[in-house]
């Protein structure tokens, strides 16, 4: 097979515009005679359902939730980025583009970031527009803040919730669609299997969450926004739903995965609390604005943080990386955690968290400014921990946060599986080995507003398809094997629950293939893996029946299938040798223990194909070109 | 400590519910409330029963999925915190608590403490919007708006739906929720071309799912785990005074 990312030629600015300009248009009164599928009602998914059904087709949307207002896409706090340069303080495209193939560790498509940084500025006149209550200047305009590392302020925001508010008005898009009848809308509605007839995908297979019933749903495209796996590690900052399933029936089906161990690991959660963890709480970056992140200088050190003098501290990211310090960027901060924790020199139950200290800051500026900048997230940590962090510092730990890899697409965001459409978290495209802050939310509502709606009519044009109907054998067959699957799950009837699987998996994962990884750690969870899966599906207790609302059942499916990507993402790991981004690998790291990318032979995507449960998957490779970016060793010192 | 729950368990919309009573041992204060259910629902599917079932997903209090009423009050005991972000440290060894879902006919039971909260949607969907089709729009900083109206239109849109405000309503009303909905979109200069449609029609929509009337409790504001105001509904309803007038309109679409 050999992977096409279809870049159009021509100078990198204007790629965009020629393609758009070459692309095929399908008459607006034929629109309609079109239906497109779109699983997910993310920033993704949401954008990307309204500006189709706006342009005329059918569309018909899916998501797991009860409503599309709650996509995992609700939770991001921070902001989001564009190149709009309202602050004159030297953004541009180019920059843009520039600090996010540099961010993503030189392992992303560049004519894909390049188109990012230009539709960014759209995105933010789109939202203002729709009502996004974006944080404004006394003077009435858009207010700015510098992110996640980044030397320039071009983050946009609305408070601590930047997400909900983006997503709001995305959903209002939508609802405005589903009210307009242009959009039905499928909530509580599972997808379990993608339907492919002669290599195209025509449809998909959904279980109604509530009835419990398996129903079919042909399309003349199907588009998968359903967002990332980063509960493959069971604790993450991800919502408790999020899931692999759609992309992973998806992969099983052709679809190609590409850099599967690509995974962001975000230095400023709260730590784990007990063994009743169920999910793990992102504190926004911005505390590292003011807060000095430290440890004790001397292992097992039990003092209270107060009664440690000034002396007998180590403020290791200021002293590692004198120019960033606090603010190194997430991949950087999270392993110097990791770190000082793996030397015994971490703090709180388990010595598994770092202090983020504010005593210096409260002390410069006062309590109240502290309050005024921070006042949320403080009482959010207290709720949680029962700690004032005005009197005493925060603890805080890496979690899992962002997954960069995903499902393989070309330029046009269409996987190597005709009329199968990948976008947000779900693909893999635009952040190569580490994600910015900030970028993607922009990515979602770029892939949805203002990529997709144009490639996706390309394709309809270009391929005329005829809808096939759901009674189709190929329908019918995987309505069979999803039926049996699920009655297979409720049939084990063995002792132990669904939640100790994903606890025993995600340890695995945590202990081989995350911060850190080497070869002998990832030979043993490729060896771990496959039992854990066979005693799942000999041991494991799913309570209840189909015909019903069984989130039992909904879990188990979702872990199955963990189950068997996890093996994936190790070979993934394993095969890396380099280390770019947030994937570590410990042979290969640089004098200063750095991540020493190996570019010569490593300098291109692992889009992974399915050879059958426990096989050892195929590797296709698409080389990265870089015409406008020089490879550099990336320093924050 | 060791709790007492008494929850409300029923199989489906169609048949009956009833309270059944459950032992919580071994609760930590640094659990959340979702955590404690989470242990107690190992334990019935160890033992072969269905665990009680509720929704979830953000559980960092954002989503608004989490909808439960506990000790009679929805959210529970901590002011403006939802189920999923109160943590056991607020109750003591020995409690009894009760667990039910959302009490309103609007909002039909689907299981134990799921109910079907589609009404909200359908609200938003009647008007709820502004209507600009993707790529329609001027730059970004070409329409100013002030500090102080960002920042109220941003007081209203915090509202994360989760239907708290119906539940604590004694006549189940929905006026909060939609208030905050409308108020959103009214106050920024670029709702105002559809400012009197957009209120009739929520407003419509509101009463056709069946939401009881605001006769002025103010408990959805308690309620409210993101603290909206109801200041909002009172400007709901000046909005809707204005519509009127503007409409001509008599009769339809007040708030009764
Ligand atoms: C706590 C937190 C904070 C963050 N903060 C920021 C930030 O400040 N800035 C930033 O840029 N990024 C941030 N991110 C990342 C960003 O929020 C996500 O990457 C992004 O929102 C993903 O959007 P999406 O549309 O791809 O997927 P999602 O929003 O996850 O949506 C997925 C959709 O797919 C549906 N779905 C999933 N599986 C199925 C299935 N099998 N069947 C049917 N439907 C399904 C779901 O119902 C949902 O509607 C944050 C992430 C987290 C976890
Ligand atoms: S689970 Fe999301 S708000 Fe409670």
């Amino acid at each position: 097979m050999t992977l096409n990312s279809k870049v159009p030629e021509g100078p990198l600015e204007d790629k965009w515009e020629n393609h758009k300009f070459n692309m095929k248009l399908v008459n607006p009164a034929n629109k309609r005679k079109y239906t497109i599928i779109m699983v997910g009602s993310g920033l993704a998914g949401g954008s990307a359902a309204a500006s189709l059904a706006e342009l005329g087709y059918n569309v018909k949307c899916f998501c797991y939730q009860d409503s599309p207002r709650r996509a995992h896409s609700i939770a991001a706090q921070g902001g989001i980025n564009a190149a709009k340069n309202y602050q004159n303080d030297g953004d541009s495209v180019m920059r843009l583009f520039y600090d996010t193939v540099k961010g993503g560790d030189y392992r992303s498509r560049e004519a894909n970031v390049y188109r990012l940084a230009q539709v960014s500025v759209n995105i933010i006149d789109q939202c203002v527009a729709q009502g996004v209550p974006f944080a404004r200047e006394y003077g009435g305009v858009l207010a700015n803040r510098s992110f996640g590392g980044a030397q320039v302020s071009r983050t946009f925001y609305a408070r601590g919730q930047t997400g909900q508010q983006l997503l709001i008005g995305a959903y209002q898009a939508l609802e405005r669609q589903i009210g307009l009848g242009k959009v039905q809308m499928y909530t509580r509605s599972e997808m379990l299997d993608l339907v492919v007839v002669d290599g195209k995908a025509r449809g998909i297979v959904t279980r109604d969450m509530v009835t419990g019933k398996i129903e079919s749903h042909a399309a003349d495209a199907v588009v998968l926004g359903t967002g990332g796996y980063g509960n493959v590690f069971y604790l993450s900052t991800n919502a408790k739903g999020c899931n692999v399933t759609a992309i992973w029936r998806a992969h099983k089906r052709g679809a190609l995965f590409a850099n599967p161990c690509f995974t962001q690991i975000h230095p400023t959660c709260i730590p784990v609390a007990g063994d009743h963890q169920s999910k793990l709480t992102l504190m926004s970056e911005s505390l590292r604005n003011d807060g000095r992140i430290w440890v004790p200088k001397k292992a097992g050190d039990s003092r209270a943080p107060g009664d440690i003098p000034e002396g007998d501290r180590d403020y290791y990211l200021e002293r590692k990386y004198p120019s960033f310090g606090n603010l190194s960027p997430r991949d950087i901060s999270s392993r110097a955690a990791k770190e000082v924790c793996d030397e015994g020199r971490g703090v709180g139950p388990g010595g598994l968290g770092v202090y983020l200290d504010f005593a210096d800051a409260i002390k410069r500026l006062g309590e109240s400014t502290i309050r005024e900048r921070y006042g949320n997230l403080f009482e959010m940590y207290e709720r949680i921990t029962g700690e004032n962090p005005y009197k005493m510092p925060m603890r805080i730990y890496p979690a899992v946060h962002y997954t960069m890899g995903g499902l393989w697409v070309d330029y046009n965001l269409m996987s190597n599986l005709e009329g199968l459409h990948v976008i947000g978290e779900a693909n893999f495209s635009d952040h190569g080995a580490n994600r910015l802050g900030a970028s993607a939310l922009m990515q979602g509502l770029a892939d949805g507003y203002f990529v997709l709606p144009y490639t996706i009519s390309n394709y309809i044009a270009e391929t005329k398809p005829q809808t096939i109907s759901t009674d189709h054998p190929a329908f019918k067959q995987v309505e069979q094997e999803v039926a049996d699957r699920t009655s297979k799950l409720l049939a084990v009837n063995g002792t132990r629950t669904v939640d100790s699987f994903h606890k025993e998996l995600g340890k695995i994962m945590w202990d081989y293939c995350g911060m850190a990884r080497n070869d002998a750690g990832l030979r043993k969870a490729l060896e771990l893996i496959p039992p854990l899966r066979e005693e799942f599906w000999r041991d494991v207790k799913v309570t209840g029946v189909n015909a019903d609302l069984n989130q039992e059942l909904e879990k188990a499916g979702r872990v199955a299938d963990f189950l068997e990507f996890a093996e994936l993402m190790c070979h993934d790991a394993l095969m890396r040798t380099e280390s770019c981004g947030g994937h570590f690998r410990t042979e290969s790291q640089t004098d200063e223990g750095e991540a020493l990318r190996d570019d010569e032979n490593y300098t291109y995507v692992a889009a992974w194909e399915y050879t059958g449960v426990g096989n050892q998957p195929i590797m296709h490779k698409e080389e990265l070109e870089f015409e406008y970016v020089h490879l550099a060793q990336r320093s924050y010192k | 400590m060791h709790l007492k729950l008494h929850v409300w368990r029923q199989a489906n919309a169609k048949t009956t519910g009833k309270i059944v009573s459950y032992d919580a041992p071994h609760v930590s204060p640094d659990m959340s409330f979702l955590e404690m259910l989470d242990v107690v629902n190992d334990g019935l599917v160890q033992k072969g029963e269905e665990p009680i079932a509720f929704d979830h997903d953000c559980r960092e209090g954002i989503c608004g999925a989490c909808s439960m009423v506990i000790n009679g009050i929805p959210h529970g005991p901590q002011r403006a915190t939802t189920a999923c972000q109160l943590h056991m440290r607020s109750f003591k060894d020995g409690d009894e608590v009760y667990i039910e879902p959302w009490r309103a006919v609007a909002f039909p039971i689907v299981k134990d403490l799921i109910v079907d909260r589609g009404a909200l949607d359908r609200i938003v969907a009647a008007g709820g919007f502004i209507s600009v089709n993707t790529g329609a729009s001027p730059d970004g900083n070409a329409i100013p708006v002030s500090k102080n109206i960002a920042e109220l239109a941003m007081d209203a849109a915090a509202c994360i739906g989760c239907g708290a405000c119906v539940a604590a309503c004694p006549n189940a009303s929905a006026m909060l929720f939609t208030a905050a909905k409308a108020a959103h979109l009214n106050l920024l200069p670029q709702g105002q071309p559809e400012r009197e449609d957009r209120t009739l029609r929520m407003v419509a929509q509101m009463d056709a799912e069946g939401f009881g009337n605001c006769t002025n409790y103010a408990e959805c504001q308690a309620a409210c785990p993101k603290e909206i105001d109801i200041q909002f509904i009172a400007k709901l309803n000046r909005d809707l005074i204005r519509a009127n007038l503007k409409q001509g309109n008599q009769g339809t679409g007040e708030v009764k």
